[in-house]
């Protein structure tokens, strides 16, 4: 009895430590000081409006990083390097269904999803038949999405965005905030419902902790994974299908940026690349911090040599605050 | 995922999976040779003296990095900045040349610096990753990002040539054999050398399985940085290279040669897991990607379709290679 509260006692000093060691409270705390830090460079970078642009910059990385975080939960170093092609894709896809007609959204969203989540399911489909890392099959796939993306563009116009689509976007549209927030809103809850309320959430965090243990308590693991791939491919293509309208027409390689800063996004928001914890809440304050400074670094008056150089550094330093491996001890 | 290895040294010698064993490579050299044969197939000339040359002087550059990305990969780690420390290197020994005047002597003198700045890149990969355990995959990323700040320093704009002594030795034929093989002998020389050195297994070692490793009394950190330390150095061989073919500085040139180095490794039969692999198979797996670029090309594949059918040709041979390394293994 006695040595077990002595025990309890080293694993947890402090109650309030351990709540600050939280990777959704780290992200939080940098979040409020990156927007103050911003302020005080440059009055009004922390307005309202000012706010409400850059959460809509993160919420299009955000709805990427919910289907990389999931990839990455269930483990086996998931990880989907084609959502970059995705987004390119499905905005050229969306583009050109809907031409720039409000009738034609329904169609193009529809058509945009399918599109990715066909390509997660080749991913998912070579990773567990075939038994392909993750890394080499999406890389391998994100090769032939970027030659199909040079196929299309000469092939095809780049197509336009509907204008209730460029609205939903960019403008208000419930309680002042425009819908691609309220969209991110939704997939946060769904997210946080599919995780921690669903038998498929639980089998996520059993693959992504044990493969082995979770095969053999009967859960489909090949069937799971496959179905990870396929939705990260869908939420790739959401958010290309958003990207299209907030940059009103697709263009060229759109999606790459997404690529890593996804990645980065899931990590920082406290999901180690090994999978099996971690949450979408912690991802989403990730995709937060991560647009918030890379904001604060344009409005900073420095050359773009300089801007990156802090970037990186900020990255680093950032991750020294989670997303450590444990050290070896013989 | 360990006990892969261990049942290695069970098989008959003399079978085709004894061979297989042996030599990983294996593989890759059949692909290559069927794809030396295509390419003749269709372009005679191209099998010439000269176009054989010509691939490998272009190639030449790949070659080299992915042999860079094989050291960290042996040891189970990844290095996603490889690209970027080939344009750091590049613009380096192009503005030292430029403001040195460009004759001999001060030509070797800024490839000496060139080759240390790719060193120094790896010990601050090796640090970061083996020193404070940070996720390979984000923190190579992050150093990415910083490396590439630094040559956007060195130089903003893409465009200082090469001074002419520099590239004419590149493409020179000396006692009637070109430069490039020169190069190439003295490659394979170190290679050979290195992979008779005890730290090449010792990197094995540690990839198979670290825990092990670390109990087994290796010091396991030393031996990841030096990874990345043999991975900095070839990366700014590979960009002398480079600077040889393309024979002018620019700070972006190295970006997507990144991936291609990854997937010539696999290619080559190496376990991106670690612990198994070979060089000679990274140097044939970046010359498939080179021939697999040149077939389109023979083909007569028209122009926007060659990405595609490059990277579902990639696509195919990655998951032939780890479909044919893993039956070997097993």
């Amino acid at each position: 009895m006695s040595t077990e509260t002595a025990v309890s006692a080293i694993k947890t000093p402090s109650r309030a430590i351990e709540f600050l060691k939280r990777p959704l409270v780290v992200a939080i705390i940098l979040i409020a000081v990156l927007l103050a830090f911003g302020e005080a460079l440059s009055p009004g970078f922390a307005s309202p409006t000012q706010i409400l642009r850059l959460l809509i910059v993160a919420s299009v990385m955000g709805i990427v990083a919910a289907g990389q975080n999931l990839v990455i939960l269930g483990g086996r170093e998931g990880i989907d390097l084609s959502v970059g092609g995705i987004v390119s894709l499905a905005a050229i896809v969306a583009g050109n269904v809907m031409n720039g007609a409000d009738g034609g959204i329904l169609p193009a969203v529809l058509a945009s999803i399918a599109v990715g989540a066909l390509i997660g399911l080749f991913n998912g489909l070579g990773i567990t038949l075939l038994r392909i890392p993750p890394l080499v099959m999406t890389l391998g796939m994100l090769g032939v999405l970027q030659g199909l993306l040079v196929v299309i563009r000469n092939g095809m116009p780049s197509g336009q965005a509907a204008p209730a689509l460029a609205s939903f976007v960019t403008q208000p549209f419930l309680l002042g905030l425009p819908g691609i927030i309220w969209l991110w809103i939704a997939i946060g809850l769904f997210m946080a419902f599919l995780l921690k309320r669903t038998v498929f959430g639980y089998r996520i965090y059993a693959i992504g902790s044990n493969e082995q243990t979770a095969y053999m308590a009967g859960v489909p693991v090949k069937t799971i994974r496959v179905g990870l791939f396929m939705l990260s491919g869908a939420f790739a293509a959401v958010a290309g299908f958003c990207l299209l309208g907030y940059s009103g027409s697709s263009f060229a390689n759109v999606g790459e940026q997404y690529m890593l800063p996804s990645i980065i996004a899931v990590v920082l928001g406290g999901t180690p690349l090994a999978g099996g914890k971690g949450d979408y809440t912690g991802t989403m304050a990730g995709a937060v911090l991560l647009v918030v400074l890379q904001s604060i670094l344009t409005t900073i008056h420095i050359d773009e040599s300089g801007r990156q150089m802090v970037f990186g550094t900020t990255l680093l330093v950032l991750m020294l605050f989670y997303g450590r491996g444990r050290a070896m001890r013989g | 995922m360990p006990q892969i290895a261990s049942s290695t040294s069970t098989a008959r010698e003399g079978t085709l999976k004894g061979v297989l064993q042996r030599f990983p490579f294996v593989p890759a050299l059949v692909i290559l040779v069927a794809l030396l044969a295509l390419n003749g197939l269709f372009e005679p000339r191209s099998l010439s003296f000269g176009s054989l040359t010509g691939l490998v002087s272009t190639y030449l550059a790949l070659m080299l990095l992915a042999v860079a990305q094989t050291y960290v990969v042996f040891a189970g780690d990844i290095d996603l900045s490889v690209g970027s420390i080939i344009s750091l290197v590049n613009v380096v020994i192009i503005v030292l040349m430029d403001k040195w005047g460009g004759s001999g002597l001060t030509v070797i003198a800024a490839c000496l610096i060139g080759v240390l700045t790719g060193l120094a890149c790896g010990i601050v990969n090796g640090i970061m990753i083996a020193g404070l355990r940070l996720q390979a995959i984000v923190a190579t990323f992050a150093t990415s990002i910083f490396f590439t700040g630094l040559a956007l320093y060195v130089l903003p704009v893409a465009g200082t040539p090469a001074p002419e002594a520099y590239w004419e030795t590149y493409g020179e034929t000396y006692f009637g054999i070109p430069f490039v093989f020169y190069i190439v002998a003295a490659v394979a020389i170190v290679l050979g050398l290195l992979a008779r050195m005890r730290l090449t297994t010792q990197m094995l070692a540690v990839g198979d399985d670290a825990m092990a490793a670390f109990q087994s009394g290796l010091p396991v950190t030393l031996i990841r940085i030096k990874g990345y330390m043999l991975c900095g150095l070839f990366s700014a061989l590979a960009a002398l290279c480079l600077t040889g073919d393309t024979a002018s500085g620019d700070p972006l040139v190295g970006g997507k040669m990144t991936l291609y180095s990854v997937a010539a490794v696999v290619l080559g039969g190496s376990a991106l897991s670690g612990g198994a692999g070979t060089v000679t198979g990274s140097l044939v797996g970046a010359l498939i990607i080179g021939l697999i670029n040149s077939l389109v090309f023979f083909v007569g594949t028209p122009s926007e379709w060659q990405n595609l059918v490059q990277g579902l040709a990639i696509l195919l041979a990655l998951m032939a290679g780890i479909l044919v390394s893993r039956g070997a293994r097993s």
